[in-house]
This record gives C-alpha cells, sequence and structure tokens, in this order.
C-alpha cells in the first residue's frame, strides 16, 4: 500500500513571478531510457504538442511512455476498465507517418486522450460501468469521440466511473474500484474518478469527463489535477449516454489550465445533433489563456464558508484567494442566498430526469437480458403458490411476462445507486407528488440561477472549496447514500445554473492529500476561467505535485519549493 | 413525511424494477431520509417563479427539413439480446 509520509512531503510557498520550467521530476538511478520517459510524462500536453510538432518526439514515442506507466501505475490505481495499447501505437503510428510526410495533422495530433466510459465509441465496448451495458458497442461515435478522432488525438483507454455516472466516489462502478493515487485507501472522488485518477498518476497527459453535480470538479480537487465543467451547451452531448439531460455536461482534464484550454478548444462548438447546444462561436482558449487578467473582481460567497468545512480546506482556499490578491485582484463577499438549497434540488430534478432516461434500458433493444426460461418458471410458480393459498385475485395480479422481462433485467443489470435513483425519480415524478417535488424543485433552480446572476453583476468569478474535506476513504459513506449527496454541497448549484467552472489545487492536507479551489464564472465565460486558472498556476507549483511512484519518493520539486 | 413498504413496492412496478423485500426495507429507510431531506424545499414560497427546465434556455431550434441517413436495420439490432434479424423479439404480451 503506498502511503505518503508526513515528514516527505515537499510544501511550497507561492512562488510569484518564478519563472516556470518543466514539471519536476526524481531522476535517481534511473536508465537513459527510463529518464527520457519520465520526462515526457512529467511535460504538460502543451509542452509535448509543441515536442511532437517539432519532431523532438513522435507520437509512438509519447504513447508508449504513457502505456509503460499505466503498467507501472494501473495495477494499483485501476483508472481504466479498458487500455487499447495496440489502437493507441496504431494511431499514434499514424500520425507519425502523417507529420513525416508534411501531410495535416490534426490539432492534438499524437497526445494521448482517455475517455470516460460513458461516451458512445463506434463498435468499441461503452459500458457506463454498468452491467446493463456489460457488452454494448455503440453503432456511431458521440460528437466529442469523433472530434477527437478528427483532431489526432490518440485515444489511449476508457477510463472507469460510477455506474451511469451516479456517485461521488467511482465506488458505484460494476467492474472496479479506482483508488486515489495520493493515498490508495481513498476515494478518487467521482464520477470521473478514473478520468481524474489516470491524470493524477501520469497515465494520461488529458481526459474527458463529465459533470452533472460536480463529477469532473470533484475528483479533480480530490485527484489534484486541473478540471472543467464548461457551460452547459458549449460541448455537444450527443452520444454521451444521458443521465440528466438539463444538466449532464462534458468537460476536460488536464494539468494545468493551459492544457484544458487545449482540450477544450478541440470538443467545444455547436453541434445540429444536439439542439441544446449553444450556437456561438468557439473563442481560442488557447491563444488567450495566458492573458492575465486585469482588475479581476473575485467573489467570496458567504455561505461557503459555514459550519462542516474542513480547517484546512479553509485556510488553503483563504491563501489561494491571497494570491489572487497580490496578482492585483479585488475581492469582495457576494451571497447566494439559496446555495443551501442546492443539493435537494438536484437531487429532486436529477433523479427525475434519470428515471426518465434509464427508462429505455429494458432488455429489449439494447443491454442486459434476463434469463428468460428461469423468468417463465418464476412467473408459473409464484401464480401456482398464490392460487394454492386461495389468493385468486393475487395470482391475477402477477407480472405478464413482458413486464417481468423489464423487470427481472433492469433489477439484475443496474446496481444499487442507479435503482436508487430509478426510485427517487419515479416517485417523485408520480401521480399527486410532480407539483409538491419535480414543480417545486424546478422553481427553486430558478431561485439559485438568480442567486448567480445577481453575484455577477458585481464580481468577474466567485471563488471558494470544490469539497468540504479531501479525499474521504474508500467504504466511509457508501452506507449512507444521504452522506454521499451532501458531498456535492459545492458543486451542484452550478449545474442547476447552467454556468461553468474550474477546479485546480491551492494546497495540501497535513495528511498529504491535495485541496481543490474551485472557480465559477458566468454563462459562456469559460475564457474567464482558463485564464483565471493560468494565473494562479504561474504564480504557484502547487499543480505540479506529483502522488509518488513506487520506489520514486513522493513528490515532485517544482521552482520555489522548499523542503520540511 | 415518511415513505411505506407499499409506496416503494408501487413505484418499484411503476419503475419497472423487481426488489426483493430485503432490498424493499433498505429502499424505504434511505428513499424515506432523502425524501426528508428534500421537503426543506417547502420552506420557499415560490408562487411567483417560473419553473427552469433548463440551464440555457433556448427555443425554437428549427433545422431544415431534409433527409438524412439514418442507421441501416443490421445497426439498429446489433446490440439486441433477441432479435430475428427484421424485429426484436419480447415474450409473448397477449396470454396463451
Amino acid at each position: 500500500m503506498l502511503r505518503i509520509k508526513t515528514a516527505s512531503i515537499i510544501w511550497c510557498r507561492p512562488c510569484l513571478g518564478n519563472e516556470r520550467k518543466g514539471l519536476g521530476v526524481r531522476d535517481e538511478g534511473l536508465g537513459d531510457e527510463e529518464r527520457r520517459q519520465m520526462s515526457l510524462l512529467h511535460q504538460t500536453a502543451t509542452q509535448l504538442l509543441a515536442q511532437l510538432e517539432s519532431g523532438n518526439v513522435s507520437a509512438v514515442e509519447v504513447t508508449q511512455a504513457y502505456l509503460d506507466q499505466i503498467g507501472r501505475r494501473e495495477r494499483e490505481v485501476k483508472a481504466f476498465l479498458r487500455v487499447d495499447a495496440e489502437g493507441a501505437l496504431r494511431q499514434a503510428a499514424d500520425v507519425d507517418r502523417r507529420r513525416g510526410a508534411k501531410q495535416p495533422v490534426g490539432r492534438l495530433g499524437g497526445l494521448p486522450v482517455a475517455v470516460k466510459d460513458l461516451l458512445c465509441s463506434k463498435g468499441e465496448l461503452t459500458t457506463c460501468a454498468s452491467r446493463m451495458l456489460e457488452t454494448f458497442r455503440p453503432p456511431y461515435d458521440a460528437t466529442v469521440v469523433a472530434r477527437l478522432r478528427g483532431a489526432d488525438a490518440v485515444l489511449i483507454g476508457r477510463t472507469n466511473l460510477d455506474e451511469f455516472a451516479m456517485g461521488g466516489s467511482t465506488e458505484n462502478s460494476a467492474f472496479q474500484q479506482t483508488h486515489n493515487p495520493w493515498d490508495l485507501e481513498r476515494t478518487p472522488g467521482g464520477s470521473s474518478g478514473g478520468a481524474a485518477a489516470c491524470v493524477a498518476a501520469d497515465m494520461a497527459p488529458l481526459s474527458i469527463g463529465t459533470d452533472t453535480g460536480g463529477s469532473i470538479r470533484q475528483p479533480a480537487g480530490l485527484c489534484g489535477v486541473t478540471g472543467m465543467k464548461p457551460t452547459y451547451g458549449r460541448v455537444s452531448r450527443f452520444g454521451l449516454v444521458a443521465f440528466a439531460s438539463s444538466l449532464d455536461q462534458i468537460g476536460p482534464l488536464a494539468r494545468t489550465a493551459e492544457d484544458a484550454a487545449l482540450l477544450l478548444e478541440v470538443i467545444a462548438g455547436h453541434d445540429p445533433r444536439d439542439s441544446t447546444s449553444i450556437p456561438s462561436p468557439v473563442p481560442p482558449y488557447t491563444q488567450t489563456v495566458g492573458q492575465p487578467l486585469e482588475g479581476l473582481r473575485l467573489g467570496l460567497v458567504r455561505e461557503h464558508f459555514g459550519p462542516g468545512l474542513d480547517s484546512e480546506v479553509e485556510s488553503a482556499v483563504r491563501e489561494a484567494i491571497r494570491v489572487y490578491e497580490s496578482l492585483g485582484a479585488k475581492v469582495e463577499e457576494v451571497s447566494l442566498p439559496h446555495a443551501k438549497y442546492g443539493i435537494a434540488t438536484y437531487y429532486v430534478i436529477a433523479p427525475c430526469e434519470a428515471s426518465s432516461n434509464l427508462a429505455r434500458y429494458d432488455g429489449v433493444h439494447y443491454g442486459y437480458r434476463t434469463d428468460e426460461a428461469s423468468m417463465e418458471a418464476e412467473i408459473d410458480s409464484e401464480r401456482q403458490q398464490l392460487i394454492a393459498a386461495g389468493k385468486h385475485a393475487a395470482a391475477e395480479a402477477v407480472d405478464n411476462p413482458l413486464v417481468r422481462l423489464y423487470r427481472r433485467s433492469r433489477a439484475e443489470g443496474f446496481g444499487a445507486e442507479v435503482k436508487r435513483r430509478i426510485m427517487l425519480g419515479t416517485y417523485a415524478l408520480s401521480a399527486g407528488y410532480y407539483d409538491a417535488y419535480y414543480l417545486k424543485a424546478l422553481k427553486v433552480r430558478r431561485l439559485i440561477r438568480q442567486d448567480f446572476d445577481e453575484a455577477f453583476r458585481r464580481v468577474d468569478l466567485i471563488a471558494g472549496p470544490v469539497t468540504a474535506s479531501p479525499a474521504f476513504k474508500l467504504g466511509e459513506k457508501s452506507n449512507d447514500p444521504l452522506a454521499m449527496y451532501l458531498v456535492d454541497l459545492y458543486t451542484v448549484s452550478a449545474n442547476l445554473a447552467g454556468i461553468g467552472g474550474i477546479v485546480f489545487p491551492c494546497g495540501f492536507s497535513s495528511t498529504g492529500l491535495p485541496i481543490g479551489l474551485q472557480l465559477q464564472g458566468p454563462l459562456l465565460a469559460e475564457d474567464r476561467l482558463l485564464r483565471a486558472a493560468h494565473m494562479f498556476q504561474q504564480a504557484t507549483d502547487w499543480h505540479e505535485r506529483r502522488p509518488g511512484n513506487r520506489g520514486q519518493g513522493s513528490g515532485a520539486r517544482g521552482q520555489g519549493t522548499k523542503t520540511v | 413525511m415518511g415513505l411505506s413498504r407499499e409506496d416503494v413496492e408501487k413505484v418499484a412496478l411503476l419503475g419497472r424494477l423487481r426488489l426483493s423485500p430485503q432490498e424493499i426495507d433498505t429502499m424505504t429507510a434511505q428513499l424515506g431520509a432523502v425524501v426528508e431531506y428534500v421537503q426543506q424545499l417547502s420552506e420557499l414560497n415560490t408562487d411567483d417563479v417560473e419553473p427552469m427546465a433548463h440551464a440555457v434556455e433556448l427555443t425554437n431550434i428549427f433545422r431544415p427539413d431534409d433527409l438524412q441517413p439514418s442507421l441501416d436495420r443490421k445497426a439498429a439490432l446489433a446490440n439486441a439480446p433477441h432479435q430475428d434479424g427484421e424485429y426484436y423479439l419480447v415474450p409473448a404480451v397477449l396470454g396463451e
């Protein structure tokens, strides 16, 4: 079991104005080949891309370095449901061949990208970490997957998640448990737990996640990587397996804001096949990300700093705010008075939409189907027992074979959390409860949105925590669904309001766990979020920290770090 | 306001789930706790608030009514657990 010793944690102060070098790496005792690989693994995607374009390194070499790192780390972290080594090397070789022949190469030409196993990939398994879709091979690509292919990304593997993205710990995957690379006994967060963990463990430089109530931002925070939930509709949802259609959004995970800008630029944009996608042009994020924001007005939400917020998280967040102040930002307190209703609103709306979306899994069109012979036998035996007991009305009411087929297929194909949400949503939408729950929640949703609109009249961005505490232990909350739902306190409001948010590391706990800072912005303020995150990352080096590789110490050295 | 076992059984049928007696017990307690938690929304007066069904409210999304290629039958049936090349197959619904 990998443990990070408190004594070996490297602390740093914000190192304002320092030149940034490549991400540090310990290379004592490594051979030349391994040292070269390590140096590839510790570069940002943007740096790698420059090297690929200049011919200093080949796509095959980069891909092989990541595959080798997967070989070293995946056994413990279990971030991937499937790694496609052969396919990745083939794509990489194709990019190298075209680049060598001076033929056109896409925007991500040769960079490995991991994709959450919730986006359809033509002819390839797309399981949503569910038994229901264990053998499902979609007949088409999600728009985001098609865009990645078009940009010549090397699709290296498919990452683990909570089943159908329902959860905040990746413990609800039907197939495996992903571990936090910083402490293997802890959760990577979720639902994009595999997407965040693979970046944190250097197994992919870029990764695609989805965020319905915090599923990119919370794992990014708990794994110490940069993750962004764009504005609702900024990225096409076509081919994304639906959980809650009015909340779901695809976004990038990476090591830096600069890298997130690169990936977002490729995946964002209007798509006629998603009528909720926003028909406005995609700004050149990579060109603006390096421009500092002059006179940034940063809002601190009064309600974010209430009871329940871990003191180490609070001090890291407050320290991050001071970094922004030192960079010229003006900080102002704002109020989101309805924020405290966020969880209640979310846990009505999301399950309602889920219960409707997941009705498609019926054991007929695609996906898991129960064994029909034993099902027929079960119905017969139930009927006969009831008749023998003289309960003729009850015998008549036993499910007909089609209804029983649906019910058994779904009972056997879905895990406990998915069933819980289908039940919750079905209940809230059922006759007599619709107005009290669903309609009520839609109204409170507007109040939550109005709070943000009001706040963004006074400030450019809102800064605060992403989770109330660092990564919790695996199993700690798995028997208490409500406790698990409350983890989403700081993230669900952005989904309800449709606004964007970005999370990146701003410190570490005394036990060596990453702490994330969340910035939230008005609709379509992705460029502002990325620039603000980049400003912070220019001034600090929290994002350069690495969880220890086995036998390699426990952290990277960055500029201006101080070893305690 | 809690949920009864009967409520849970009824909802399980509506949601086309089949729950074991033990699952019904667990679900009754767990859903009850969540439903009780969300009751807090009733504290708010929302009489004059328009419901917000979508995060970014786009309306009237039109496209030309042109024919586009769609999935062919083979691809559409390819993932079906039981099919005969033309139809999805299900157990008899209308009795013997």
